[in-house]
């Protein structure tokens, strides 16, 4: 399968179940407001040290948010709905509570089979030493937690639901700043969807990795097979024009979400073309045992 | 289907416990069935046929007409349906209600929604004292729902309320707030003296300066965020109170002879 002269490999991405939950941020204005997101958001690119992967997913209109006032929607991903709970406590305490005029409210409504309560200010509220108030409004509770700058406002508890994480797909090109060009484009376009964020440092990675290491200590080490310097001394997967890998990590609330950002992304990749150096795309996996989850990318592109 | 109607035939002379005229207690029941429900009359106990006259089928839509101050326990316990009364209710309307709705075209007498634990209750009149209040005996006053009082209401408003919403769009009495223990109550006129005595938590929503005794502190001006999110969730309500989208106050805390977490927010 080629695209404008970009090479789809036929391959899949590997992608395993993870824990997903979305919490809405709210603030006197939307500077503010990023401010929070981007505290809670921050150092969470990879489940591997990080504990979640999270990112913002979008801006808000005040006419969306419950308080009515600008906002983003945040997601958070885990492994496992324990690291889950503890990390947005951990985040929300230390990055919302601290934010001046933030406040905090369930991304994902309901209760059923698919989505489980986790506390959000619930145990929050004890910062307020006993001077915490709670109010319900329409079914829901709310915690007003005196501050210095007045009252942090946060909803009692968000939803959490069976996600998708690990999602990805390769860009391979003639230089470095035609992939970085490449996956900029691609970002772009994925930001538009909802559902989904890219984790890394501007939406993309370029230390793919492995599993396994020469080092005993070490789970996962340098994908050696797509490193461009190292073209003549492993196992490579590199043709020899191409000089430059870079990967883009997708996580989702389902794989659908996920499959339809992958293909805004390669499309997006590939608008730009074997012209301006963009040779190859591919994809991360393991072989297929390791996670639920396969894209297979020229399915997807079909 | 059309309304099962209840009308009054007479003013009665005795107050009549209305409390087997619920959607609950009647849904099934055949016409004969329900006229032969006995009703509590003073010391005598009166076939239902005998006080009114009954029109219609449809036990979930129960309309009592010609109402008065003598009908007690209107919708109490119910947990379906809607109860519409004309011309006025006696005490205990909706006492220990937990989903439905009551609407009053008239005035009600003592310990409306007293124990009332969900639901919406819509008074268009006035109210006597104890307004969601607990009875004797009880340790806590309404637990839950909604009632909406267009006129006035007597003291003692929301005496050892625990949780839900009193909006009421007249005057309150003395007393106002009383050993609340949590709750929202709203009053847009005035009320009485003593407001909050003994208040323990919850909130207290006025619209003039009332006077207060001197366990109820002045906590300053503030903007309270979480002002617009309960205004949001008026916004549906018959009320006036679905109008105000000012959640600029000044709060004053209390009653700290009581524990003090209560607090009245007064617009200004």
């Amino acid at each position: 399968m080629i695209i404008n002269g970009v090479l789809i490999d036929d391959t899949f991405a590997e992608a395993f179940g993870m824990r997903g939950t979305r919490v809405i941020i709210t603030a006197q204005n939307l500077k503010w407001a990023f401010n929070a997101a981007n505290a809670m958001t921050g150092f969470a690119t990879s489940v591997i040290a990080c504990g979640v992967e999270a990112g913002i997913e979008r801006e808000l209109d005040p006419s969306e948010t419950p308080d009515g006032r600008p906002g983003v929607a945040v997601l958070l991903f885990a492994m496992g709905s324990a690291v889950l709970m503890k990390q947005l406590e951990t985040r929300l305490g230390q990055c919302v509570l601290t934010c001046p005029t933030a406040a905090a409210f369930s991304g994902i409504e309901g209760s059923s089979e698919n989505v489980t309560r986790i506390n959000l200010g619930k145990n929050l509220r004890f910062f307020g030493d006993g001077f915490q108030i709670s109010k319900q409004f329409g079914g829901k509770r709310y915690w007003r937690v005196p501050v210095m700058d007045g009252e942090f406002l946060t909803e009692e508890t968000t939803g959490m639901v069976r996600a998708v994480g690990g999602g990805n797909f390769l860009i391979l090109a003639e230089s470095q700043p035609q992939a970085l060009a490449a996956c900029e484009a691609a970002i772009e376009a994925m930001k538009k969807l909802p559902n989904v964020i890219m984790p890394f440092p501007g939406g993309v990675v370029r230390s793919g990795s492995k599993v396994g290491s020469k080092y005993k200590t070490l789970i996962a080490s340098t994908n050696d097979a797509f490193c461009p310097t190292l073209k003549g001394i492993t196992k490579t997967e590199l043709s020899p024009e191409i000089e430059s890998v870079m990967e883009i990590v997708i996580d989702g609330l389902t794989d659908a979400d996920v499959r339809k950002a992958t293909r805004a992304g390669i499309a997006a990749a590939c608008e730009l073309g074997v012209k301006n150096g963009i040779k190859r795309i591919s994809a991360g996996n393991y072989g297929g045992k390791l996670g639920q989850f396969h894209f297979h990318l020229r399915e997807i592109m079909a | 289907m059309s309304a099962l109607t209840f009308t009054l035939k007479a003013p009665p002379r005795q107050r009549i416990d209305m409390s087997p005229l619920t959607p609950d207690n009647l849904t099934g029941r055949s016409a004969a069935d329900i006229a032969a429900i006995e009703l509590q009359c003073g010391n005598r106990k009166l076939r239902t046929d005998a006080l009114f006259n009954i029109a219609g089928t449809d036990p979930g839509d129960i309309v009592i007409k010609n109402g008065c101050g003598k009908l007690d326990f209107i919708g109490s316990k119910m947990q379906s349906g809607n109860i519409t009364v004309h011309d006025g209710a006696g005490s205990y309307l909706g006492f220990q209600m937990k989903k439905g709705n009551i609407t009053l075209h008239g005035n009600a007498d003592a310990f409306a929604a007293s124990g009332m634990a969900g639901g919406l209750i819509h008074i268009h009149g006035n109210v006597g004292d104890f307004l969601a209040s607990a009875i004797a005996g009880d340790r806590k006053g309404m637990k839950g729902g909604t009632v909406l009082i267009t006129g006035n209401a007597g003291d003692r408003v929301g005496d050892q309320m625990r949780r839900g919403i009193i909006l009421i769009e007249g005057n309150a009495g003395a007393y106002c707030a009383s050993r609340m223990l949590a709750g929202t109550i709203g009053v847009m006129g005035s009320v009485g003296d003593y407001v909050g005595f003994g208040m323990r938590r919850g909130t207290l929503l006025l619209f003039s300066q009332p006077k207060l005794h001197s366990t109820i502190q002045d906590c300053g001006t503030h903007t309270l965020p979480f002002l617009s999110l309960m205004f949001n969730s008026f916004r549906s309500l018959p009320s006036k109170f679905a109008g105000i989208s000012n959640n600029k106050v000044r709060r004053f805390a209390g009653d700290v002879a009581n524990d003090g977490k209560g607090e009245i927010l007064v617009f200004g």
